[in-house]
């Protein structure tokens, strides 16, 4: 059985209908992100007085909205098993692989409507000028392959873990290293050298240095490289996603 | 054709059998039991019957289809309520089925229709589109029946439909399951509720412990352990057993919490001689009671012990284990 995009569609309106159903989650998931932006980033512009740092972390930040929501997103079926709905899911007649896009595919949504929200929000709080169609174009397309390529891992995670608690392991052992070793927060060529390392074999750095070189034209790396990674990244993480999640267990 | 076909089915999960094999047949239309307490392997039965967790060792079919070679064939053909919920509690009631509908590949038209239809069966109508998590209990359960007939399925699993609910829900239930029987759908049920499987099915399995011990309907099952059944309440149910055996009045008595119970041709008539026998013997009689046969002394008969005594527990545990698959 092949994918069946009318399957796919459903499980993605699935995710939509619940994210839209929660209003408080849409507001709540909003706060985070916009007090990093706006107390770190305004205290420590402060500091370096030559060097717009808010402006400098707003892809940062960014990013780091769409890899916790994304990622959270792909975890949430440990939520279904628990309570139950992952069974009609795995009882229907719809492969494995049309659930694994389908949810990819809504918790990337949801994920970036968020991003969304942050980028404007954003570009009013840095007076960042607002980049040309065409910019916010190829970064729509690169936060779409970024969301999604954390959906799945978050999916390949909750494929192996079965337990609710260990929601809280992997906020701390994923999600904020993942966050904190990159150039989210900081210049790559201004780090000590074990962060710089760290942060190149970080798939989220290249993300969030597209991110950059589109919004403030600032960058380390090339714009196909950073493409190039998260592209990688994103097929790399379904596949594996999808052959996990074809072995879970209800 | 036969709708279900199981022959010699087992399940294991890590030494523990859950499955010990077990061969039934369900014909169509027929409303087919599987009764036994909880931990017995009716869910992991039928677990394996609705493709969601492969079997061990031995075969079965699904309205044709086999459940190792064809599951999607067998997905096409059945729907399930399950034993523990498993609607979204955070769509509405109609997005629950309208989901359901779209993942079973039901066109909009087909989809609008059914939905109105089955939500008239289980008239929830007036709450199609309150959130989920707002309903009760029962009305989850009407929900899951809903659901699971939405896309008019040829056979329909029900684990333990009413576990959990109140007499009231419970009846309403019942009636739903019965309306659906006379459109000809066939049903396979589990429950551990002796009353249910007496009032509503066709033919019932007892299954304990993985296996079944006798399966028929429940009046040949009621016939086959005798004409009735004798209860006496004792302070010393073992000596009043002893005595009883002693002069021949039984030969198969179980004990089971004071009482001492057995079956006999005609009970009534041995009332006053067990009685003197007692008076004899310095045995104090509490209470003592004839009644015919109940599933509930079927139950007792065949496998030794109440079905309501192992209730919960160790079951549990098994259940939550196999939940978890490894």
């Amino acid at each position: 059985m092949g994918i069946e995009l009318s399957k796919v569609y459903a499980v993605w309106l699935r995710e939509v209908k619940r994210f839209t159903n929660s209003k408080s989650r849409m507001i709540g998931s909003l706060g985070q992100p916009l007090l990093f932006l706006v107390a770190l980033g305004g205290g420590l512009s402060a500091l370096v007085p030559t060097f717009n740092y808010q402006a400098f972390i707003l892809p940062g930040i960014l990013a780091m909205s769409l890899l916790f929501t994304s990622i959270f997103s792909g975890v949430s079926i440990i939520w279904d098993r628990e309570f139950g709905f992952l069974k009609e899911m795995l009882v229907a007649p719809a492969s494995r692989e049309t659930i694994v896009i389908g949810r990819t595919l809504g918790g990337a949504t949801t994920a970036i409507l968020q991003g969304i929200v942050i980028l404007a929000l954003g570009i009013l709080i840095t007076g960042v000028p607002i980049p040309s169609i065409v910019h916010l174009g190829a970064m729509f397309v690169l936060m779409v392959a970024f969301s999604c390529f954390l959906v799945a891992v978050g999916i390949a995670i909750a494929s192996l873990v079965q337990e609710v608690e260990t929601f809280q392991l992997i906020m701390n052992l994923l999600i904020m290293p993942l966050f904190f070793l990159s150039n989210a927060l900081f210049p790559m060529n201004q780090m000590p050298g074990w962060l710089s390392t760290l942060s190149q074999l970080n798939p989220i750095s290249y993300a969030v240095d597209g991110l950059r070189l589109l919004l403030i034209g600032q960058g380390s790396f090339p714009l196909m490289l950073d493409v190039a990674v998260v592209g990688i990244s994103l097929a790399a993480s379904l596949g594996v996603a999808s052959y996990l999640f074809s072995k879970t267990s209800i | 054709m036969q709708a279900i076909h199981v022959k010699d089915l087992v399940k294991r999960f890590n030494g523990f059998t859950a499955v010990d094999g077990i061969s039934f047949d369900v014909n169509e239309g027929e409303l087919f039991g599987l009764l036994g307490p909880n931990g017995a392997g009716k869910s992991t039965t039928i677990y394996i019957l609705t493709t969601i967790i492969g079997q061990t060792s031995g075969s079965a079919a699904v309205n044709g289809f086999d459940i190792r070679t064809q599951p999607d064939g067998v997905r096409k053909s059945i729907g399930i309520v399950f034993q523990d919920p498993t609607v979204d509690t955070r769509l509405t009631a109609y997005d629950n089925l309208d989901l359901h509908g779209r993942l079973y590949g039901m066109d909009a038209k087909a989809r609008k229709e059914r939905i109105k239809e089955v939500l008239e069966l289980v008239e929830l109508t007036e709450w199609k589109d309150k959130m989920v998590r707002t309903f009760s209990g029962g009305m989850r359960r009407r929900l899951e029946i809903a659901r699971g007939l939405l896309h008019t399925p040829k056979i329909l699993f029900l684990d333990e439909p009413t576990l959990g609910l109140d007499p009231q829900t419970r009846r309403h239930i019942w009636s739903y399951i019965e309306k659906l029987k006379k459109e000809g759908i066939t049903i396979i049920l589990t429950t551990h509720y002796l009353e249910e499987a007496d009032y509503l099915c066709d033919r019932v399995a007892i299954i304990d412990h993985g296996r079944i011990r006798v399966m028929d309907t429940p009046k040949k099952l009621r016939n086959s352990i005798g004409g009735s059944v004798v209860s006496i309440g004792s302070s010393d149910p073992n000596k009043l057993c002893q005595l009883l055996k002693k002069n021949g009045l039984c030969d198969g008595s179980k004990i089971n919490e004071d009482i001492v119970s057995f079956n006999v041709k005609d009970g009534a008539k041995m009332v006053p001689k067990i009685m003197q026998l007692a008076m004899e013997g310095g045995i104090s009689v509490e209470s003592i009671e004839v009644h015919l046969p109940s599933l509930e002394d079927v139950f007792l008969h065949y496998t030794g012990s109440s079905i309501r005594e192992e209730a919960g527990g160790e079951g549990e545990m098994k259940r939550r284990m196999m939940a978890h698959g490894h």
